[in-house]
């Protein structure tokens, strides 16, 4: 059983309000003091991403694994030969305009302009769209060639690589959905603005992705 | 007391202090803008890479990788204020991704990836 000495705590208390109680910042930041001084949410969030990582490095490592590998005969087309680079470019274009877009949204609820927040969301979850319309097309593009999900272990890596990918953008695109619902219906003042702080993080993240997928899987062949 | 001044005299600076003490004055809407036309700018030139190929030879991968590193610390600096926010989170996701690449080197190693 731990203690915490009531000095410590109280050093902790007044770390985090140094005003002697809850003050502007922290009603902007919506929660109570932590040990850490810093949002629990926040935190929690950002362990998710480190976490994440260790499944997109395993999903990447694994496609450039199988795509050094021979295709036998009569097992489809290799992969890198029905990249539309041109194509593939534009979306990875969208998806970053899409981070800034987000990054927009977070700064007009910051500002307490819910008004701007909504069209910046809403216009993220657009562009978000887009991007997985994208994906969706190139996908049956590639099965109309002949390479389906089943036909050789390379089609397989890559779409499981760039499914789970264009299940985390569609997830994203979810949860910006709600954000909008939730300040249309006056549950998003600006005092929660954090909230879009950590959905802003986890939509950067996934563009963070894009950046090395579209790097290492499509560029560097 | 200090964190409503601090917020008062900077109303157009940035979003202002937290309650926890890390000063973070975040970039304007222009500054965002700017990040993102510097990551359109190396997104088109990785694109050209793809056109010029033959002709960067064994430059094209860490040329490539290079681009990758910059956007990639670009869009976790600015776009989630990492600059701008406290160092532990800048630890925990730094953990994670070198964790991650340290597994997935040492995992493509094993299977001669690199020969």
């Amino acid at each position: 059983m731990t203690t915490t000495a009531p000095d410590a705590t109280a050093a902790t208390e007044v770390a985090a309000h140094p005003t002697g109680g809850h003050d502007a910042g922290d009603h902007e930041a919506g929660h109570h003091a932590t040990t850490t001084g810093l949002s629990n949410e926040k935190l929690a969030m950002w362990l998710f991403l480190g976490s994440e990582c260790l499944l997109f490095g395993g999903l990447i490592s694994t496609f450039l694994l199988y795509r050094n590998r021979e295709i036998p005969e009569g097992q489809g087309p290799e992969v890198a030969e029905l990249y539309d680079i041109p194509f593939t470019s534009v979306s990875s274009f969208v998806l970053l305009m899409s981070s800034l877009t987000m990054v927009l949204a977070l700064a007009s609820i910051q500002r307490g302009d819910h008004r701007r927040c909504r069209t910046w969301l809403v216009t993220t979850a657009l562009l978000g769209s887009t991007f997985v319309a994208g994906q969706v097309y190139e996908f049956t593009a590639f099965v109309r060639e002949g390479l389906g999900y089943t036909t050789n272990i390379q089609s397989s890596a890559f779409y499981t690589m760039t499914g789970f990918h264009g299940v985390h953008v569609t997830v994203g695109i979810f949860i910006l959905l709600s954000l909008v619902v939730m300040s249309l219906r006056g549950k998003l003042p600006t005092e929660r603005a954090e909230t879009v702080e950590i959905a802003g993080l986890y939509w950067h993240f996934v563009d963070v992705v894009w950046i090395v997928i579209f790097t290492i899987v499509y560029l560097i062949r | 007391m200090a964190n409503e001044t601090l917020e008062q005299s900077s109303p157009t600076a940035g979003h202002g202090e937290t309650v926890s003490g890390t000063a973070h004055a975040h970039p304007s809407d222009g500054k965002y803008v700017q990040i993102a036309l510097i990551l359109a700018v190396i997104t088109a030139a990785e694109v050209v890479t793809f056109y010029v190929e033959d002709r960067l030879g064994s430059a094209l991968v860490p040329i490539l990788l290079a681009m990758m590193v910059v956007k990639f610390a670009m869009v976790a600096a600015y776009f989630m204020h990492l600059r701008f926010d406290s160092n532990l989170f800048t630890r925990m996701f730094v953990s994670g991704l070198l964790l991650a690449i340290g597994v997935y080197i040492v995992a493509l190693l094993t299977f001669q990836f690199f020969e």
